[in-house]
């Protein structure tokens, strides 16, 4: 069940739009934020809301890939993997967060605090190598500022 | 020099708002042009000859020109300000949006009024988090002014803007992609023709335009077509231009300079040159599905034309540096890792070839490589290309990889050759 916040939120989506189709990436979102993730239950759900079948509910969700139909840690640490980061030291940056956490890229640490998630560039290559945490960007990472960065995730 | 798109975007602080871009002319372009005709927007932007600034490079008037009048249907014409800006190497919309959002407002206010839309979307990408508060706070100021809304400005004119997060995916910077993302679809492309200047959101004509393009508009109609034209270097192509730089250079950085500026002094005066210790291999001019130039180009002036004549294009302006200790197997195959990886599956070339040849790029990576691979890339280059794919991903992943053939094949011959990549600890 969609709550009444949930609810109205959708609500409000809709009158950007003529058709409801339209507000269904918003409304993965905004599930999504309320609950950290989508679940079967909700893709039922928002179709509902929206007049649409699960599997084209599910059709959209899967095609995004910051909708997430898997349960993600309290933080979602997105580092970015493409070129320029790539050039300015993704690479051994991404394998020392993953030794760090202890987790394989796409995987969830056991106490549930961080998810890693390797993604597109961030468009922050001036500043790379770049990564997200959350809503937060942090740029001109080094494996030193990696540590102190983390702990701020608590 | 003019620096008209960022001269008052302010490091690390907040953006204008609407009061302070309005003390230093900012609205005023859009009080001119609603007293006059829709036409006199356009034939201004004609006459700057403003090309777009999303990497396709088309005309903006002429894109403008071809939208039909309204036709009696009672049903909306839409525009949409693109600003999806996930070409790898490319964060140049980022600085406009993030420094100055009633800008990017305004000017898809004057693109929505030349065409007449009665609907206009800003289409963000997901991770531009700041990009997308200040926007909202920006338009919430807008329309509190009548800027926005029922009769903007006093006119009968009427306009919603709506900004639409999107939720992560490269494709929805196409542009028929990112109508199906709009509709609430997956972000697959559409056939073209019809274009979507005559056919797009919901059926209905729409103009999709990139931000930097739209961040123009209120200074040409402000100052007028002849002088915004007068910004550039080249002939035949008007204004500044938001150039990039990334890659192991001195000061990678963004800089706002006249369209046409040379390749070389991009790269050693604005960017510093190379690091100590490191040396110029070649560049991407314009983001991930642009070709690479090498040291012969260096004197390229950075505008359409021209980069086109050079073999590459000028894409978003914002180059991607090779430098001496960077494998460009490796980044070929960083590159085409990517491309796979963003493919919709919509068409055959682009879901199996692209990750066929991140494989087969892998292989010679991991010292696996064989001379018949380097066959089955040329071979693909060749076959993969517009006409064979539904959209320009796939063609776009080639550009690289071609090029990257042509001038650095002796490094991908070593690959085969020593069995391993050079530029890894043995």
């Amino acid at each position: 069940m969609l709550t009444e916040q949930e609810q109205q939120a959708i609500g409000e989506e809709l009158r950007h739009y003529p058709q409801p189709r339209a507000a269904v990436s918003e409304a993965l979102k905004i599930v999504q934020r309320h609950r950290g993730w989508v679940s079967d239950e909700s893709v039922r759900d928002i179709g509902a809301a929206l007049d649409l079948t699960p599997a084209e509910v599910d059709s959209v969700a899967t095609f995004y890939s910051m909708i997430f139909r898997r349960p993600v840690g309290r933080h979602v640490i997105l580092i970015c993997d493409s070129v320029s980061c790539w050039i300015m030291g993704a690479n051994p940056l991404q394998a020392h967060l993953a030794a760090t956490l202890g987790i394989q890229p796409g995987a969830t640490t056991a106490d549930g605090r961080f998810t890693l998630l390797p993604c597109a560039c961030l468009g922050a290559c001036d500043r790379a190598p770049a990564l997200m945490i959350d809503d937060d960007l942090h740029v001109d990472l080094t494996l030193e500022k990696l540590g102190e960065l983390l702990e701020k995730y608590a | 020099m003019d620096r008209p798109l960022t001269q008052h975007i302010r490091p690390d602080r907040e953006p204008l708002t609407l009061r302070e871009y309005e003390q230093v002319g900012g609205y005023q372009a859009a009080r001119q042009a609603l007293q006059a005709a829709p036409r006199d927007v356009t034939d201004q932007v004609l006459k700057a000859s403003l090309r777009g600034r999303g990497g396709g490079g088309f005309l903006t008037g002429q894109k403008w020109s071809l939208v039909p009048p309204d036709d009696g249907s009672g049903q909306p014409k839409y525009i949409v300000a693109n600003g999806d800006e996930m070409e790898p190497g490319t964060m140049k919309d980022r600085w406009l949006l993030e420094g100055q959002p009633h800008q990017l407002i305004e000017g898809l206010l004057l693109g929505a009024y030349a065409i007449q839309a009665r609907v206009a979307y800003i289409f963000l990408r997901w991770d531009y988090k700041l990009a997308a508060r200040r926007l909202q706070q920006a338009l919430a100021e807008a329309y509190a002014e009548r800027l926005l809304g029922a009769h903007i400005l006093g006119t009968d004119y009427q306009l919603d803007m709506v900004l639409h997060t999107s939720a992560g995916r490269y494709m929805c910077g196409e542009e028929t992609g990112l109508l199906n993302a709009i509709e609430g679809r997956r972000a697959n492309p559409r056939n073209k023709p019809p274009f979507a200047v005559t056919c797009g959101l919901w059926g209905r004509p729409t103009a999709i335009n990139n931000v930097e393009t739209l961040c123009c508009i209120p200074h040409i109609v402000q100052r007028g077509g002849d002088w915004f034209r007068s910004l550039s270097r080249s002939p035949d192509e008007g204004g500044t231009k938001i150039y990039g730089v990334s890659g192991r250079v001195r000061h990678p950085g963004l800089w706002e300079l006249p369209l046409g500026t040379t390749a070389r002094e991009l790269l050693e005066e604005h960017a510093g040159g190379l690091r100590d210790g490191y040396v110029f291999r070649g560049l991407l001019p314009g983001g991930a599905s642009t070709d690479f130039l090498v040291a012969q180009h260096l004197d390229v002036k950075l505008d359409f034309s021209s980069v086109e004549k050079a073999g590459s294009r000028l894409g978003t302006g914002t180059m991607v540096v090779l430098d001496d200790r960077t494998c460009p197997v490796g980044l070929v195959l960083n590159l085409m890792q990517f491309f796979a990886r963003e493919s919709c599956g919509w068409c055959t070339p682009c879901r199996e070839g692209l990750p066929w040849l991140a494989r087969t790029l892998q292989a010679l990576e991991d010292g696996q490589g064989t001379s018949a691979d380097l066959d089955l890339l040329d071979a693909h280059v060749q076959t993969i290309r517009m006409g064979h794919t539904f959209c320009a991903l796939a063609p776009g992943a080639m550009a690289p990889l071609g090029s990257a053939l042509k001038y650095f094949r002796r490094d991908f011959e070593r690959h085969v050759a020593d069995q391993r990549c050079p530029w890894r600890a043995p």
